[in-house]
Order: C-alpha cells, then sequence, then structure tokens
C-alpha cells in the first residue's frame, strides 16, 4: 500500500503542489494528469525517494519510505523518462547488466524471452546506438516483462512507442495489477488497462 | 555487498573496452607530456633525474583529470544514474565499484609504462621500480579524490574547469609524497616511508571518498 500525505512542491521559487494526498491499494493503477510543468514528473521522483518533499510524507506498508530505505527500493521498479540503456551495449547485455545491478539476477534465456516479447527478436546483438528511439524505449520496458516487484512507477511509458507496442504494455501493466501489483505513472495518452481499479489524480489547476 | 561491486566494475569495464579511445587518448597524453620536457630541457642527466619524478607525478595528475568529468556525466544523461541509486543498496557501494573501474582503466595503465618513460629521465632501476610501485598506490587515491569533485560537479555547465580546480589542490600529498618516494630512493635514503604513507591516503580515499561522492550524487539527481 502507498499512501502520500499532504505533499507539497516547491522547485525553485514556484510552488507547483501542496497537500496533495493519495492512497493507493494492491492491484490499483494510479494515472497522474497535468499539463505540462504541473508536477508530475516532481511528483513521481518523490515517490521513489529522490526528490524529498517540502513538506509531508509518503509512506509505503506503512512505512517512511526515508526510514525503509533499502526496503522500499526492493520492492520498487521505477522507469524515467530516460531510457537508462547504454549506447555502447547490446540490449541483452543491457537487460542482463540492469538486472544484476538492482541484484535481481536475470537468466540469459529469460532476457532473451523478454526481448522477444517486446519484438526486439534479432536485434540482441546490436548496439544500442544503431537502434531507433522507438526501438531503444522497448529495450527499457523489456526490463518490466520478468519485474516482480510490487511497485512500479512509470514517467510517460507509453511515449515513441507504436500501437502494438502500446497495447502490449497496456496488457503488461494489466498482469501486474492482476498479480496483485500497484502502479502509478503520468500519460498524456489515455490507454485502456483492462484489469484493475484505475484511479486518476490531476495535478494543478 | 562485493556482489554488487563486482557488476558494476564489469559493467564499467566492458562500457571501457566498447570505446578505448578514451583510455589510449588518456596514456597518450600521459605519454607525450612526459616525453616533451626532455626534448625541452636537453640532454643533461643529472637534471633530468632530477625532475623526473615531479614530471612523471604531474603528467599522472593530468592524465587522470582527463577521463574524471566522464566518470559520472555518462551515466547521468542516460538515466542509469538514477536506476543505480534506485538499487536496493547504498549507492556508496556502486561509487566504490566505479572508482575501482576508473582506477583500472586510467590509473593502471599509467602505472605500466611509466617505468619505459623514465627510461628517457636517465634514472636506475631501483627508482624505476620504486616510481612504478609510487604510481600504483598513489593513482587509486586520485581516482576516489577524483569522484568527489566529478559528483560535485555533475550537470554543472563548464563543469570540466571547476572540476580541475576543485581536485588538483586535493591531489599535492598525492603528488607530494609520491614524488617524495623517488626522490628519496635517488638520494639514497630510501622510500618506503614515503610508499606507506601514499598507501595509507589510497585506503583512506578509496574507503571514504565513495561515500562522499554518494552524498554529492544525490544531490545532483535531486
Amino acid at each position: 500500500m502507498l499512501e502520500a500525505d499532504n505533499l507539497e512542491c516547491v522547485r525553485g521559487e514556484r510552488r507547483l503542489f501542496a497537500g496533495l494526498g493519495f492512497r493507493l491499494e494492491a492491484g490499483e493503477l494510479l494515472y497522474l494528469q497535468g499539463r505540462n510543468g504541473a508536477g508530475k514528473t516532481s511528483l513521481l521522483r518523490m515517490l521513489i525517494g529522490l526528490l524529498p518533499p517540502e513538506s509531508g510524507e509518503i509512506r509505503w506498508q506503512g512505512m517512511p519510505i526515508k526510514t525503509a530505505g533499502e526496503h522500499f527500493r526492493a520492492d520498487l521498479c521505477y522507469l524515467g523518462h530516460l531510457n537508462a540503456i547504454k549506447e555502447e551495449l547490446t540490449p541483452l547485455e543491457n537487460l542482463l547488466a540492469a538486472a544484476r545491478l538492482a541484484e535481481e539476477p536475470l537468466a540469459e534465456d529469460d532476457a532473451l524471452d523478454a526481448l522477444e516479447q517486446v519484438g526486439l527478436a534479432g536485434r540482441e546483438d546490436l548496439a544500442c546506438k544503431h537502434l531507433s528511439q522507438g526501438q531503444k524505449r522497448r529495450v527499457a520496458l523489456a526490463r518490466l516483462v520478468k519485474e516482480r516487484r510490487p511497485l512500479w512507477i512509470l514517467d510517460e511509458p507509453f511515449v515513441a512507442l507504436d500501437i502494438a507496442a502500446v497495447d502490449w504494455l497496456a496488457t503488461l501493466i494489466s498482469g501486474h495489477l492482476q498479480r496483485g501489483g500497484l502502479a502509478v505513472m503520468t500519460t498524456h495518452q489515455t490507454v485502456a488497462i483492462p484489469a484493475g481499479t484505475v484511479r486518476e489524480l490531476r495535478i494543478g489547476h | 555487498m562485493l556482489n554488487i561491486i563486482g557488476a558494476v566494475i564489469a559493467r564499467d569495464l566492458k562500457l571501457a573496452m566498447r570505446r578505448q579511445a578514451d583510455i589510449v587518448s588518456a596514456v597518450f597524453f600521459f605519454i607525450i607530456v612526459v616525453s616533451l620536457f626532455p626534448l625541452g630541457i636537453g640532454p643533461e642527466p643529472e637534471l633530468l633525474r632530477k625532475l623526473a619524478p615531479g614530471v612523471l607525478w604531474v603528467a599522472a595528475l593530468l592524465a587522470t583529470m582527463l577521463s574524471l568529468p566522464r566518470l559520472f556525466a555518462d551515466d547521468h544523461r542516460d538515466g542509469t544514474l538514477e536506476q543505480l541509486a534506485l538499487a536496493p543498496h547504498p549507492l556508496g557501494l556502486v561509487v566504490t565499484g566505479k572508482v575501482i573501474a576508473h582506477w583500472l582503466v586510467s590509473g593502471l595503465p599509467l602505472a605500466l609504462i611509466a617505468p619505459v618513460l623514465g627510461i628517457q629521465f636517465d634514472l636506475s632501476a631501483d627508482a624505476l621500480l620504486v616510481l612504478t610501485g609510487a604510481i600504483l598506490l598513489g593513482t587509486p587515491a586520485l581516482s576516489g579524490i577524483g569522484a568527489i569533485g566529478a559528483a560535485l560537479t555533475l550537470g554543472l555547465r563548464g563543469g570540466g574547469v571547476l572540476l580541475s580546480l576543485l581536485v588538483l589542490p586535493l591531489y599535492i600529498p598525492v603528488l607530494i609524497f609520491g614524488a617524495g618516494a623517488v626522490d628519496a630512493t635517488v638520494s639514497g635514503l630510501g622510500g618506503e616511508g614515503h610508499l606507506s604513507l601514499l598507501a595509507a591516503m589510497t585506503i583512506a580515499a578509496v574507503g571514504f571518498a565513495p561515500w562522499a561522492s554518494a552524498a554529492a550524487l544525490k544531490i545532483a539527481l535531486e
């Protein structure tokens, strides 16, 4: 269960939002909406613990994420607007290295299977710098295929994806929710997620 | 704990192998700077022997500086630094791995090539041995201290120059004792004391600097 209480966000001299709170249970998805610059990404960065809120508190399973520290991060999977892939490495190497660094080693077969699911079969051994923008995004998304951590925080996951990939990702997120996972994401497109309870939160006015 | 350090080292070494130009250019920079001195000063063995330790060490400091700005900048730009900070282990361990990997690709090659360059300065075999030992012992401290500077200047415009201004003064003790070890050997006093101090600095730098860098990185990631 993820709870946020009375969050306030100040960037520079501007207050982006204040008094923001929500409560998300297992199997629920939270859509963050708001115009550009409303503070969606800032809120996500607060939720993952990289940006300390000006005031307020975020709790994961009843414990403030600051105190929970590594236990919270072990339950968290974050996909930012940057792909976090290395251009010099191949998709396969990227996936294996990311899994190893997150201390959740992935078998090579599982990684190959994940890449096949995101439609990168046959490109496992090509350096990522030769891939298109959409394909790079798919490499980043391939991390989610075998991801079993309960909390997914996704920043604009549908950007740069074609229609088929958007459907595929929506199904993947549904599967995650059905397993009792939680997800928070920002998006400008409305994508129907077939399963789970979808809640919406609008930031700014 | 060793797992994660090993994973970071393995990844960074693999990346370094994919862009060998970076390693090679730092080594060539070192070779060229060191080689310019005998050419500029002229063939006076006495003078060259006296200058050798200082010249080699200053060149080693500058060559290390070359690769420092990219220590965290690449990971920061493509988002992998965020993922590293979110992994379920202390960020200091990740930075320790990065510091060790940085030393393996920047400090170690300098130590291996230094004895060859020392011959240009007519150093004795003893002095060459101590020089290599001193560079081997001292360069990890350079990577460690440099990591703090690289983390503090991450994401700043013109960070490269600021990084040199921050880090070079902190390199002075390593320079003094590194060059001092060779001087002491040449003059017959024995360089053991200097080498012990270098080793102490390296242990302190590799042990503590990553945690300071990690604190700076967290601020940069906000």
